[in-house]
């Protein structure tokens, strides 16, 4: 820490500076005369708040959180964390609902301590999250850290500077001038660097030339996008800010969207093909998954009433205030109805068909076919054996199984006959009717995504923030060129915050390519 | 139009070959006519971006869609990514030199690129969007700016280790050489066995379903509990040495795998037997090339490459990236392996950046992190795609 504050030129300096405030002339007279000041200019050697107090509870976790070096830790924690969480799947890509047994299973004893260790849903624990929020509170702490006092230094910036300064910087050179030899060539340089779209100050004896002091601001521009970035990621965490579900809807259906007040109506989803890989070996290629969907809402009455049609296409949802609907997955040929014939025994003929609906399906519901009147007695849309009695599996119609009872015109009692779709069951020789599959009704069903995401502009604000900060910092730079006249002698000094070969090329360009190279040489 | 376009690639690469070449003999040049050579390689340069372009075009006549949808067409990019930020930086800085090494390893690349299947295929429904080459060509601009920002901390390490103020560092920079020379060896092996026509198929499962795997090079890794369909002999060798982890289970996983260990093998014969002809390091035979570089002016093409490539990498595999995942997927970010990878290499150039303007990490250091930056890149392009199979397996 430096003591001294008071500089030879007399001014007196806040503690914690490093380079006069006035002249620019190192204060810490230990390090070596002939070290450049690269180090120093970085924050033109301004006190900062966290080199200044360093008391208090509060000194020092801000002194914690201003410290780069610990930003850089906190960045190589995360990145490291987040590649080791990529080592095996996370959960939520795993296809088994029981990730207890599945890492072990299939990855042995490094996926059991995989799932074990948290590392299977890193990402969304609350250590990640504390190092990205540490990143976040490091961000803002090491920013305002250093923009304010360089804010300051570079508004106030003095034209004259101590020729101590000048020869320290990385690019200097001196030489002897006699008096109007160097007003001359103050007043040449002083053109030249103008043309060069230098921002040119000039006093008695002293030059300051300085272009792109805005890249400056670059870094910190960058971090407040990031900032209002991170913002967004917290905003998540509100009740109703985003939501996350899916549905399945089969064509002609409506459904309700999960967790919202509006209804979703499939009108038809379809899959087309790319016809030139129609034959080819590997299968054919999906060129579209359209879904046309309808989405409604219901009024006082509880009447539903549309509010927009849209073609639903992967990468291009459907968008109603916010809410989206995506396409996400296509479901081919859901069994929804079976068409059957009865045939007479005897004469091998066609009485009639009926159809039967399998989301609808009721004991007392009568089928006409022909004269004849069909009742459903018992259904099995799974069906199995177990023990010697029909059951059903499930209640998807994967094996529908029918116990149709076949009443004669004018009677009151039928024959039972047992129909099992893809089996050929033997019904007992005394009956009149044969009942036989006709044909299948099939429907598409579509997997829709639904979502809400209500930090999306806040992230797109962030992002175009960044972005901004980040074209100012790299594309452009800040540099300076300092010129001071002292018994008969010219001194120049160049600085630069990054792209040193550019800014020496510039000054050979200016005419002063001699100099330059001295420089260079050195 | 097919023999148009491949036509076209065949000239990029003999073009960029040549360019490769005439840089060499720049570096190498002990007489004063450097400056002809000079010329001409940077003109052959151009002109292979100029040949690359209208590959491109072709491509996008024939397929309907910007070629970036698959590894071959990604790798393609990449190429030409890195040697359009070549000619940028060289715009800058005028340095030979750094084109003796881009050079080669632009040929490097469009070579291994050559090795995955250059059919044109139609595109799946989740990649038909603008986004695709938006997304995609800003994030490889940003990654080839990275690769020359790669070359110039390498060509700044063969300087400082072959001159001998950084000899411990030898054996590292050797090992980064030799991995260099794998690709080469990979893509060796790749291309000739393309050209014999060999091949080999299993079969096998992947959760619960019948899978065939194709193989171009001779098996030395098999699928996990595979079955060999057709395997044609080389040299004698039939069956397959080992098989496959069972996590391995990527779109074609295996054969990715045994085509990574052809690549080690090929590269260290060819390695062995440059060794005995030559009898001295890499980095020792290179360094003649680089021993009248400035590299303090090497340092900084190096960080200017990252200062390009940050905020463009940052657009495109991160923000443009984030919006098309929002408009494909339902959300803008989701931990998928190839997002995360990008987040990781996104916060390594970022703690670069950090260790250099604030904790005055220059020269050596910053070097390495420039190469391991690319390792990154590397990892992601090829381990990533070959082990996991997440939303990003398209290749």
């Amino acid at each position: 820490m430096i003591e001294n504050t008071k500089c030879e030129c007399g001014h007196n300096n806040p503690i914690g500076t490093v380079l006069c405030e006035h002249c620019g002339r190192p204060l810490d007279e230990t390090t070596n005369s002939n070290d450049k000041l690269d180090k120093e200019m970085r924050y033109e050697g301004k006190a900062r708040r966290s080199l200044t107090y360093q008391k208090s509870i509060i000194d020092q976790v801000w002194n914690f959180f201003s410290s780069v070096k610990i930003a850089i830790i906190l960045i190589i924690i995360t990145f490291i964390m987040s590649a080791i969480g990529t080592i095996f799947p996370q959960e939520q890509f795993i296809p088994s609902s029981s990730p207890d047994t599945y890492y072990e299973e299939t990855y042995g004893t490094l996926g059991k301590w995989f799932h074990q260790l948290g590392l299977s849903t890193m990402y969304s624990s609350w250590w990640f999250a504390t190092l990205l929020s540490m990143i976040g509170i490091s961000l803002v702490i090491c920013s305002l850290d250093r923009v304010i006092p360089l804010y300051r230094a570079l508004k106030n910036q003095k034209v004259s500077k101590s020729t101590v300064f000048i020869e320290r910087q990385r690019i200097s050179v001196t030489e002897e001038v006699s008096q109007e030899e160097a007003s001359f060539k103050m007043d040449e340089l002083a053109n030249k660097l103008s043309k060069k779209r230098y921002h040119v100050r000039k006093e008695k004896d002293a030059l300051l030339a300085e272009k792109g002091r805005f890249s400056r601001w670059g870094p910190y521009i960058n971090h407040i996008g990031l900032i209002i970035f991170l913002v967004g990621i917290l905003l998540r965490y509100l009740p109703g800010w985003n939501l996350d579900d899916y549905v399945w809807v089969q064509e002609g259906q409506t459904v309700r969207v999960p967790q919202t007040q509006y209804y979703v109506k499939n009108e038809g989803s379809t899959v087309e093909y790319y016809k030139e890989t129609e034959k080819s070996q590997k299968g054919p290629i999906v060129s579209k998954y359209q879904t046309k969907a309808v989405l409604y809402k219901k009024d006082s009455n509880g009447k539903l009433v549309p509010l927009m049609n849209k073609s639903i296409l992967v990468n291009d949802p459907l968008d109603f205030e916010g809410l989206k609907l995506y396409q996400s997955d296509f479901r081919a040929g859901d069994l929804t109805g079976i068409q059957f014939a009865i045939i007479d025994r005897k004469s091998k003929k066609n009485l009639g068909e009926f159809s039967v609906d399998l989301s609808n399906i009721t004991a007392n519901h009568i089928y006409r076919a022909g004269g004849l009147r069909v009742k459903i007695k018992d259904y099995f849309p799974d069906f199995a054996i177990e023990n010697n009695v029909p059951v059903t599996k499930s209640q998807d119609p994967n094996q529908p199984a029918f116990l149709f009872e076949t009443i004669d015109e004018g009677k009151e009692k039928g024959e039972n006959s047992l129909v099992i779709s893809g089996m050929d069951f033997p019904n007992p020789e005394s009956n009149k009717y044969n009942i036989q599959l006709a044909g299948f009704e099939t429907v598409n069903t579509a997997g829709l995504m639904v979502r809400i995401e209500k930090s999306l502009p806040i992230y797109l604000i962030g992002g175009v923030v960044s972005m901004l900060g980040l074209v100012m910092g790299f594309y452009w730079q800040h540099r300076r060129v300092w010129v001071r006249v002292q018994d008969g002698k010219l001194h120049i000094g160049a600085h630069t915050n990054k792209n040193w070969f550019a800014i020496r090329r510039e000054l050979s360009q200016v005419g002063f390519s001699r100099l330059v190279k001295e420089t260079e040489e050195k | 139009m097919t023999a148009i376009m491949n036509n076209l690639l065949y000239g990029t690469f003999i073009i960029y070959l040549l360019a490769a070449i005439a840089f060499v003999v720049v570096a190498t040049d002990v007489k004063k006519r450097s400056k002809i050579w000079g010329n001409i390689a940077i003109t052959l340069s151009i002109a292979g971006v100029v040949i690359h372009i209208a590959f491109m075009i072709s491509r996008i006549v024939i397929g309907g869609h910007f070629p970036t949808s698959n590894m071959f067409e990604f790798i393609a990019f990449l190429c030409f990514a890195l040697v359009l930020a070549f000619i940028v930086i060289f715009a800058i800085y005028r340095t030979y030199v750094l084109g003796a090494f881009v050079m080669p390893f632009a040929v490097v690349l469009l070579a291994y690129a050559a090795v995955f299947p250059r059919d044109v295929q139609p595109l799946i429904p989740a990649l038909q969007s603008h986004w695709l080459y938006i997304h995609v060509t800003t994030a490889a601009l940003g990654q080839g700016a990275f690769a020359v920002s790669f070359v110039a901390g390498l060509i700044y390490l063969i300087y400082k280790v072959g001159n001998g103020e950084k000899s411990s560092h030898g054996k590292y920079l050797e090992t980064t050489l030799v991995i260099i020379v794998m690709m080469l060896g990979f893509s060796i092996a790749s291309l000739f066995f393309q050209a014999i026509g060999y091949k080999a198929s299993f079969t096998h499962e992947i959760d619960g379903n019948q899978v065939v795997e194709e193989y171009q090079l001779p098996p030395i890794v098999a699928p996990h509990e595979s079955k060999a369909v057709t395997v044609e002999s080389f040299l004698g060798f039939k069956d397959p040495l080992l098989e496959v982890p069972a996590w391995m289970k990527g779109e074609n996983a295996a054969s990715k795998f045994n085509s990574v260990i052809w690549g080690i093998v090929v590269g260290l014969v060819l390695y062995a037997i440059y060794l005995l002809i030559v009898r001295k390091n890499l980095y020792q035979l290179l360094y003649p090339l680089v021993k009248k570089l400035d590299p303090e002016l090497l340092d900084e093409i190096s960080y200017r490459g990252v200062a390009i490539g940050y905020p463009l990498f940052t657009l495109g595999a991160l923000i443009f990236a984030m919006i098309w995942a929002n408009e494909a997927w339902g959300r803008p970010w989701g931990w998928d392996p190839k997002e995360t990878w990008a987040f990781i290499t996104w916060m390594f150039y970022s703690a670069y950046l950090h260790l250099r303007l604030s904790r005055g990490w220059v020269g050596m250091k910053s070097s390495w992190l420039a190469v391991g930056g690319f390792v990154i890149i590397m990892l992601n392009l090829i381990v990533i795609n070959l082990v996991i199979s997440g939303l990003h397996s398209y290749a």
